[in-house]
C-alpha cells in the first residue's frame, strides 16, 4: 500500500517515529556498504521509501522496520557491485580457521575501537550483517532471521561464525602485536 | 551429553540470552565439563563486552541528516502555510544545503528566539559529542569520580546521579558550552542509544515541569530544579527519555 506522501499529518508522525533512528539506520548502512558515499544514498532512498509505505508499519518496533527496507535498498541497488552474489553458501565455509592455540591465560587483549571496527568489516556480507544488528542495533534472533529472511537457527550458526572469525583475528592480530 | 560442535554453536545463544531453559542447562553442563568450550564462551564474552562498550555505532553526518530532514519535511510546510510552500520548493530543488536552511525555518517556526537558539546549541554539542568520539573527559560509571571532576571548573559542581539500576549506565562527563556559557554535560548510555544531560546554573531555585520536545530527529527534556537547570536529549524514544528525566529527578529528589 503507498500513502500520500504529500499528507502533512502523515509525514509528522513519520518524521517522529523514524528520524531518531537516522545514526542507527546510517550505521548498518555503512557496515552492509562499507563506503560512505554509498551509505549515504541508500540511507536517504531508505526514508524516502519509508515513507512512502508508512501505511504498511502497523506500530510496534520501528527500527527491525527502518533496517528492512534499508537491507532491501542496499541489496536493490548495490547487488552487482557490493552485496554480492559472490556470497559463501552457508555450508561451503569451511570451519573458520582455529587459532592452533589459545594464548594460556585465555585472556583477549583490549583493543581500540578503530581495530575493532575493521575486523567487523572484513567479515563476508552475511556474517558481517548478523553481528552488526545483533551486537549494533542490538536486535533479536526473531528480529535478525525475519530480516535478512532465514530461520532463527541460521541466524544463530551465523553469529557463531561471524564471532569466531573475529576472535581468530582478534587473536591474530594480538600475536603480531606480540 | 552434548558433543563440542554442537556446544559451539549454541553457546551463542547462551550468550545472547535466547535459549530455551532446557538447552541453556545443556549447554552450561557440556561447558562446565569441557577446558575449551570454557575458554572459547569466556572469550566471546569478553568480545561481546568490548564491542558492545565500544562505538561501532557511528553518526550520521549532518549534511545526510539535513538532506533527509528537507526532503520528507517538504510536505508539512506546503499545507501549513501556502506562502511559504513556494518558496520551500524553490528550496528543495535548490542545493542540500538550502534545503537545509528551509528544513529548520520549518522546524523552528514555532518557537521563540531564545527557545531556538537554545535548542540548537544543544543539537549542536550533541552532535558534536558523537561525531567527535569526544563524549567524555572523564570516563567512569562512579558519581563519586564524575561529581568531583566537575568540581572547579565550574562555579557549581552539577550533581550525577547513579541510574544504572534503572538502566541508564554512566558514561562520564565533561565541559560544553550552550547559549556561550560553559556548562557540565553528563553522558549515560541505554543500550545503543546516548542521553547528553546538560546542566546549567538557573535562575530560579524552584522546579519546572519537564518540557518534551523533538528537535531535529533528536528528543529533548527540559526542566529546572534545585538552582540548576537541564537539559536531556537523545535518539531514544520520547518516552524512554521522559523515563529518564522521572528517574533522574527521583535520584535528584532522593538526594543519592
Amino acid at each position: 500500500m503507498v500513502g500520500d506522501v504529500h499528507d502533512p499529518e502523515r509525514a509528522r508522525r513519520f518524521r517522529e517515529a523514524a528520524l531518531p533512528h537516522l545514526d542507527e539506520v546510517y550505521t548498518l548502512a555503512r557496515y552492509l556498504l562499507r563506503n560512505a558515499a554509498d551509505a549515504d544514498d541508500a540511507v536517504q532512498e531508505c526514508y524516502l521509501r519509508a515513507l512512502k509505505h508508512f501505511d504498511t508499519f502497523r506500530g510496534g518496533a520501528m527500527r527491525p522496520w527502518l533496517f528492512a527496507i534499508l537491507r532491501n535498498t542496499c541489496r536493490a541497488t548495490y547487488t552487482p557491485r557490493r552485496f554480492a552474489d559472490q556470497e559463501l553458501a552457508e555450508d561451503a565455509v569451511p570451519l573458520w580457521s582455529e587459532p592452533q592455540e589459545t594464548p594460556e591465560a585465555g585472556i583477549l587483549r583490549r583493543r581500540d575501537e578503530q581495530s575493532i571496527r575493521n575486523m567487523v568489516s572484513a567479515l563476508p556480507d552475511q556474517f558481517r550483517e548478523a553481528i552488526v544488528l545483533r551486537e549494533v542495533n542490538d536486535l533479536s534472533y526473531n528480529e535478525i532471521a525475519e530480516i535478512a529472511g532465514v530461520p532463527v537457527g541460521t541466524v544463530m550458526s551465523r553469529l557463531a561464525r561471524a564471532r569466531s572469525m573475529l576472535r581468530a583475528a582478534w587473536l591474530s592480530a594480538e600475536e603480531k602485536a606480540q | 551429553m552434548m558433543t563440542c560442535d554442537e556446544a559451539k554453536v549454541l553457546l551463542h545463544g547462551l550468550i545472547d540470552g535466547e535459549l530455551d531453559m532446557a538447552s541453556a542447562r545443556g549447554v552450561e553442563a557440556h561447558v562446565a565439563g569441557c577446558e575449551q568450550c570454557a575458554t572459547e564462551l569466556r572469550q566471546f564474552r569478553e568480545m561481546r563486552h568490548a564491542m558492545t562498550g565500544t562505538s561501532l555505532r557511528l553518526a550520521a553526518p549532518a549534511a545526510l541528516r539535513s538532506r533527509i530532514e528537507a526532503a520528507i519535511s517538504v510536505p508539512v510546510a506546503r499545507a501549513s502555510q501556502p506562502s511559504r510552500r513556494f518558496l520551500l520548493r524553490g528550496f528543495a530543488f535548490g542545493t542540500a544545503l538550502s534545503a537545509a536552511a528551509a528544513a529548520s525555518v520549518v522546524l523552528f517556526v514555532t518557537r521563540s528566539g531564545e527557545d531556538e537558539r537554545l535548542l540548537g546549541d544543544v543539537v549542536s554539542a550533541h552532535r558534536r559529542s558523537l561525531q567527535a568520539e569526544h563524549l567524555a573527559d572523564v570516563r567512569s560509571t562512579d558519581q563519586q569520580v564524575v561529581r568531583p571532576w566537575f568540581s572547579g571548573k565550574l562555579a557549581v559542581a552539577p550533581p550525577v546521579i547513579d541510574l544504572a539500576a534503572q538502566g541508564f549506565t554512566l558514561v562520564g562527563g565533561r565541559l560544553d558550552t550552550i547559549d556561550g556559557k560553559p556548562v557540565a554535560a553528563i553522558v549515560y548510555r541505554r543500550g545503543v542509544h546516548v542521553i547528553n544531560l546538560f546542566v546549567g546554573a538557573s535562575a530560579n531555585a524552584g522546579h519546572t515541569a519537564a518540557l518534551g520536545e523533538a528537535v531535529q530527529g533528536f528528543n529533548t527534556q527540559r526542566w529546572s530544579d534545585q538552582g540548576f537547570r537541564f537539559i536531556a536529549i537523545s535518539d531514544m524514544g520520547a518516552d524512554e527519555l521522559r523515563d529518564f528525566h522521572i528517574q533522574f529527578e527521583t535520584g535528584l529528589r532522593a538526594g543519592a
